[in-house]
C-alpha cells in the first residue's frame, strides 16, 4: 500500500473535496438546501451549526448513508457517485463518529483491523505488518501509541486517536470528525488539536463539524456556517467573532454568555454528607461525597463523564437508594425519599437525557407537561384525568416558556430537541422549587436554547431555590456556577469558587484528581484504571 | 427544525395534516389492502384445494368459496348471529392482548388465561346451576374473570420482581392452564361414571340468549369492555401510568410512576379480560368441557390486536372480521367444498402483510417507513428483558 500523504503534485490546486448544489428533501423538511462546500488539501474546515441545521445530513451524504436529492460530489475535480461507506472509504473520505465505533476488549491493532484486514494471507491476519504501520503512523503524526493496548483500557482521549489512526490506515484524505471534543477534557482538546493540526500539515484535509464556537475559531483555517440546511455564511477565523458566528448561527444577535449576576445565598438548603452510591453493576460509583448548597446558590459539578455524576444525582432525586450517608433537604432527612416525595418536596429535575427519561416522545405536549403531577388536582378528578384542565396547563406552558410548537396537543417526538427541553424545563421549573437539578441541561441543544435554559436557571436562583448544576461542558459550570465542585472517580476533589476559577486548574482536577501538572503524565498512553473510568460513556 | 427565529405556525402545522394523513393511511389503507391481498393469495389456495380434491379447476372456484364465506357469516340474520357468537371471545381476547401492549407487554398467555376462566365459570356455573340465573350467572361470569386475573398477574409479577420476560412464562403458563383444567374436569368437576371426563352443564348459570339462537348477552358485555378499555387507557390516571410505563418505563420511574406495581396490574387486567373470553364462551356457548378445551381465540386474539393497531376501538370490527370468517368457514366447507383451513391462510396472510410490510418497506427506504407499528417493537424490542422494572 502506498502512502497517505505522498499526494501527486497535480492534485495540490484542485479541492480535495468539494460538495456542489447538495439538497436533500425529507417529507415536509429540506435538510440540505443548495449546500456548497470545498475542502482544500492540508486545510481544516469547521462546519459550524445548531443541531437539526443540516450538519450531520450532508456529513452522511459525503458517507453515502443518504442520498442527495440534486447536487454532486467532486474529489480531485471529478464528479464521484458514492453509493456507500465503502465507497467513500475507498476514495478516503473516512469518519470518526461521536461515538466511538471501537470494540473495548479488542487491541489497538485488532480495531484497526476490523473491517480492513490485511489480507496478504487469505486466512490469517497479518498482525505483524498491521503493527508495524500502525507503529508508523503514530509516530509520524505524534502520538505513538502500543498497537497491543486493549481500547477498553485507553482513556477517551486516545480511544479518539484510536478512531484517527483507523482512518489513516485506511489511507483516508479527508477525515470528517462529527463534535469530537463532546467527551473530552479541554487538555484533551489541546492535545487532539495538535494531532489535527500535523495531519493538516501533511496534507490531510478535515471536516471539523462542531457548534462550540471558540473551538471552531482555535482550529479551523475556513468556517462554513449552515443555517436551517443553507449556507448562511463563510468566514475565516482572524475576520471573525464569537458573537458574530453565533449570529450567524442562530440567524439573530444571542447573549452567549447570560449575566449571572450576583447571588445571595441564605441558609443551607440542601446537605450531602458521606454519601455512597453504588452503579448499575454494584460497584461504588459515588464514594462518600460532602457538600452544601444554600438558597439561592448554584453548586456547579464539573468532571469528565462518568465520573459518578449521573449516580449521585439519582441518588439526591430518588432514583437510586445511596449504600451509606444522608441527603437532607432543608434539615429533613430524605435520603431514602421516593422520586415523587422529592417532586413533592419542591425539587425540580431535568435529567441528563431528555429522550430516555424526560420526555414521553409519542405523548403530547401537554401531557408530558403533567407527567409528573397527572395524578393530582387538577390534572385529576379522582381517578379520572381531567383532560380540559390538562390542555389548558399544555397551551400555558407553551406560551410561557417559549415552546415552538403548533399546539400543546402535537406529539413531542414532533418538536425540535431545544423545544423539547423546554418543555422539560416547563415541567420541572415552573413553581417555587426548593431544589432544582439540571443534568446536562443543555446538552445537544442550540444557542437559542441553551441561553433560555441558562436565563431559567439563573432566575430560579435569584428566587431563592438552590440549584445543582451537572455538567460535562466545563464552559457552562463556569459561566453558571457560583461554586464549582469537580467530581474524579466518585470523590468531589475540589471546590472552588465559580467566578474566579481558573479554566485549565479545572480542566487539570477534571482529567487528573489533582492540581499538579505532573500528574498528566498519566494521560499519555495507556492509563490503567484511570482511563477506564474515564472511559465510561 | 424550527430555530428560535422561525414562525411556529407555517411548517408545523403542514407537518401535523402529513401526519394525520399518515395515520389514517395506515389504519385503513394498509389493513384493506392486507384483506384483498388475503383474498387474492387465498385463491391459489381454492384452486390447488379443488385441483387436489377433483383433478380438475372451476375458473369461478374461488368466487364460489367466498361467496359461501360471504353469505355463511353476513347475509342472514342466523349468519351473523353465528359471527357475533364467534366475535365475542375475539373482542375480549384481542382486548387482552391490545391492553398489553399498550403497556409495553406482550401477552401471549391469553390461552391459558381463557382456559383458566373456562375452569373457574363452570366450576361456580355447576355449583350454581339450580340458582336464579340473575345471580347464578353474574357470580360464575366473575368467577372466570378473576381467575384469569390470577393467571395473568403471574406473569406480570415475576416480570416486576425477578425480569423474567413475560413472552416466556406466559406461553409457558398456557401449558400448565390446559392441565389445569384437564385435572379439574378429570378430578373435582368430574361427572360421575360419565365414560370420559366431562363436567356437569351449567344450567341456570349460563348467560341468557338475548339474540336466537345462539346470540348470548356476552356479545353485549363484550361490547362494554370495549368502551371500558379505551375509557380505562385514555381516560384514567392509571390509563396514563400504563401508557407511559408501555411506552418509556426509563419515563415512567422518573415521573414517580412506578413500573414494578404497574406491570403486573396491566397484566392482571389482561388476564381478566381473556379469563371473560373463557366465561363468555363456556356460560354462553358449549355450557360444559371436558378435559381439553379447543379454541383458537388465543392466538387468533394476538392477530386482532395487530389488525386493531391495539386501539381499544378498532378492536370490535377487527374481531368483527376474523369472526366472520371462523362463522363462514362451516358454510363454506359444505357449500363451494373449500377446506375450511382457507380461513387460516386469509388471517395469516392479513398478519404478514400488516406487520411485515412496515418492516420490509422501512428496510428498503420505502415510504412506509415510519409505520412500524409500535406492538412489532414490543414483540421485537423487548425480547432483551431489558424493560425489567423496579
Amino acid at each position: 500500500m502506498t502512502s497517505v500523504t505522498e499526494l501527486p503534485a497535480d492534485q495540490v490546486r484542485a479541492p480535495a473535496l468539494e460538495m456542489r448544489g447538495i439538497t436533500k428533501r425529507y417529507p415536509g423538511v429540506v435538510a440540505n438546501d443548495h449546500i456548497d462546500l470545498d475542502v482544500r488539501p492540508g486545510e481544516i474546515h469547521a462546519l459550524l451549526g445548531e443541531n437539526g441545521a443540516g450538519k450531520t445530513t450532508l456529513m452522511n451524504i459525503l458517507y453515502g448513508l443518504a442520498r442527495p436529492n440534486e447536487g454532486e460530489i467532486l474529489i480531485d475535480g471529478e464528479v464521484v457517485r458514492i453509493a456507500g461507506p465503502s465507497d467513500a472509504i475507498d476514495r478516503g473520505i473516512n469518519m470518526v463518529h461521536q461515538h466511538f465505533m471501537l470494540v473495548p476488549v479488542l487491541t489497538v491493532a485488532e480495531n484497526i483491523l476490523l473491517g480492513e484486514e490485511t489480507m496478504a494471507n487469505p486466512i490469517f491476519l497479518d498482525r505483524g505488518e498491521a503493527r508495524r504501520r500502525i507503529k508508523e503512523l503514530g509516530q509520524r503524526f505524534g502520538f505513538e501509541i502500543d498497537p497491543d493496548a486493549k481500547v477498553g483500557d485507553l482513556s477517551v482521549g486516545w480511544q479518539q486517536r484510536v478512531e484517527i489512526l483507523k482512518a489513516l490506515y485506511r489511507n483516508a484524505r479527508v477525515l470528517v470528525l462529527d463534535e469530537p471534543t463532546a467527551v473530552l477534557t479541554p487538555q484533551e482538546t489541546d492535545e487532539i488539536f495538535a494531532v489535527l493540526r500535523r495531519l493538516a500539515a501533511s496534507g490531510h484535509s478535515i471536516v471539523f463539524i462542531s457548534h462550540k464556537l471558540y473551538e471552531v475559531l482555535a482550529i479551523a483555517d475556513r468556517i462554513t456556517v449552515i443555517r436551517r440546511g443553507r449556507v448562511v455564511g463563510q468566514r475565516i477565523p482572524s475576520e471573525t467573532n464569537e458573537g458574530d458566528l453565533a449570529a450567524l448561527m442562530v440567524g439573530r444577535d444571542v447573549q452567549l454568555v447570560v449575566n449571572r449576576g450576583e447571588s445571595h445565598p441564605a441558609d443551607t438548603r440542601l446537605a450531602v454528607h458521606g454519601l455512597t452510591v453504588a452503579d448499575d453493576g454494584g460497584n461504588e460509583a459515588v464514594r462518600g461525597v460532602d457538600f452544601e448548597i444554600r438558597a439561592g446558590e448554584i453548586l456547579g459539578i464539573a468532571g469528565v463523564a462518568g465520573n459518578g455524576q449521573d449516580e449521585l444525582v439519582q441518588a439526591i432525586v430518588g432514583l437510586r437508594r445511596p449504600t451509606s450517608g444522608t441527603v437532607t433537604l432543608d434539615g429533613r432527612d430524605v435520603t431514602t425519599a421516593s422520586t415523587r416525595e422529592m417532586t413533592n418536596l419542591g425539587v425540580g429535575y431535568v435529567p441528563a437525557d431528555r429522550h430516555r427519561f424526560g420526555l414521553v416522545l409519542e405523548f403530547s405536549v401537554s401531557d408530558n407537561v403533567i407527567l409528573t403531577d397527572y395524578y393530582r388536582p387538577p390534572y385529576a378528578r379522582g381517578i379520572v384525568r381531567n383532560d380540559a384542565a390538562i390542555s389548558e396547563r399544555g397551551a400555558v406552558a407553551v406560551k410561557e416558556y417559549d415552546i415552538r410548537a403548533p399546539s400543546a396537543e402535537v406529539r413531542a417526538g414532533t418538536l425540535s430537541g431545544g423545544n423539547q427541553q423546554k418543555v422539560v424545563v416547563a415541567r420541572e421549573m415552573d413553581g417555587d422549587l426548593r431544589l432544582l437539578v439540571l443534568d446536562q441541561p443543555t446538552r445537544g441543544l442550540d444557542v437559542g436554547s441553551i441561553e433560555f435554559i441558562h436565563r431559567q436557571a439563573v432566575r430560579k436562583r435569584d428566587a431563592g431555590t438552590a440549584v445543582l448544576l451537572v455538567s460535562a461542558e466545563l464552559d457552562e459550570v463556569l459561566e453558571l456556577s457560583d461554586r464549582v465542585a469537580v467530581m474524579y472517580r466518585g470523590r468531589i476533589v475540589s471546590i472552588v469558587d465559580g467566578r474566579t476559577a481558573d479554566r485549565n486548574e479545572v480542566g487539570l482536577l477534571m482529567a487528573t484528581g489533582t492540581r499538579h501538572e505532573a500528574a498528566t503524565a498519566d494521560l499519555a498512553g495507556t492509563t490503567g484504571a484511570d482511563g477506564a473510568a474515564s472511559a465510561r460513556p | 427544525m424550527t430555530t428560535p427565529a422561525a414562525p411556529a405556525q407555517g411548517p408545523g402545522r403542514r407537518r401535523l395534516d402529513s401526519a394525520r394523513i399518515g395515520q389514517i393511511r395506515t389504519a385503513i389503507v394498509l389493513p384493506l389492502i392486507a384483506l384483498v391481498l388475503a383474498l387474492v393469495i387465498g385463491s391459489v389456495f381454492v384452486y390447488a384445494a379443488a385441483w387436489l380434491k377433483d383433478g380438475k379447476i372451476l375458473l369461478s372456484q374461488p368466487l364460489l368459496a367466498y361467496g359461501a364465506l360471504l353469505s355463511g357469516s353476513l347475509l342472514s340474520y342466523d349468519a351473523i348471529v353465528t359471527t357475533l357468537t364467534f366475535t365475542a371471545p375475539l373482542v375480549f381476547g384481542g382486548l387482552a392482548v391490545a391492553l398489553g401492549f399498550k403497556g409495553g407487554l406482550f401477552n401471549i398467555g391469553v390461552l391459558g388465561q381463557l382456559l383458566m376462566g373456562v375452569l373457574a365459570s363452570v366450576a361456580v356455573g355447576v355449583a350454581l346451576a339450580g340458582a336464579p340465573t340473575i345471580v347464578a350467572a353474574p357470580l360464575a361470569f366473575l368467577a372466570g374473570t378473576l381467575a384469569g386475573a390470577v393467571m395473568g398477574f403471574i406473569p406480570g409479577y415475576l416480570k416486576a420482581a425477578t425480569g423474567a420476560h413475560e413472552v416466556v412464562t406466559t406461553i409457558m403458563l398456557n401449558y400448565i392452564g390446559a392441565d389445569i383444567l384437564a385435572a379439574f374436569v378429570a378430578g373435582p368437576l368430574r361427572v360421575p361414571r360419565a365414560p370420559a371426563p366431562i363436567t356437569y352443564d351449567v344450567g341456570h348459570a349460563a348467560l341468557p340468549i338475548f339474540l336466537p339462537k345462539t346470540g348470548h348477552v356476552g356479545i353485549i358485555i363484550a361490547v362494554v369492555a370495549v368502551v371500558v378499555v379505551w375509557w380505562l387507557l385514555y381516560r384514567t390516571t392509571l390509563g396514563f401510568e400504563i401508557r407511559t410505563a408501555g411506552i418509556n418505563p426509563d419515563a415512567a420511574r422518573y415521573a414517580g410512576m412506578r413500573p414494578g406495581r404497574i406491570i403486573p396490574l396491566t397484566m392482571a387486567m389482561s388476564g381478566a379480560l381473556a379469563g371473560m373470553a373463557g366465561a363468555g364462551e363456556l356460560l354462553g356457548v358449549v355450557h360444559k368441557t371436558q378435559t381439553s378445551y379447543a379454541t383458537n381465540v388465543g392466538f387468533d386474539a394476538i392477530a386482532v390486536a395487530l389488525l386493531a393497531r391495539s386501539n381499544p376501538i378498532a378492536i370490535l370490527p377487527a374481531a368483527l372480521l376474523f369472526g366472520a370468517m371462523r362463522a363462514g368457514a362451516g358454510p363454506m366447507q359444505v357449500i363451494a367444498t373449500t377446506p375450511r383451513e382457507l380461513v387460516d391462510v386469509l388471517q395469516g396472510v392479513i398478519l404478514i402483510v400488516l406487520v411485515a410490510v412496515p418492516v420490509i418497506a422501512r428496510t428498503f427506504g420505502g415510504r412506509g417507513g415510519d409505520v412500524i407499528p409500535a406492538e412489532a417493537i414490543t414483540i421485537t424490542a423487548t425480547y432483551g428483558g431489558d424493560k425489567v422494572a423496579s
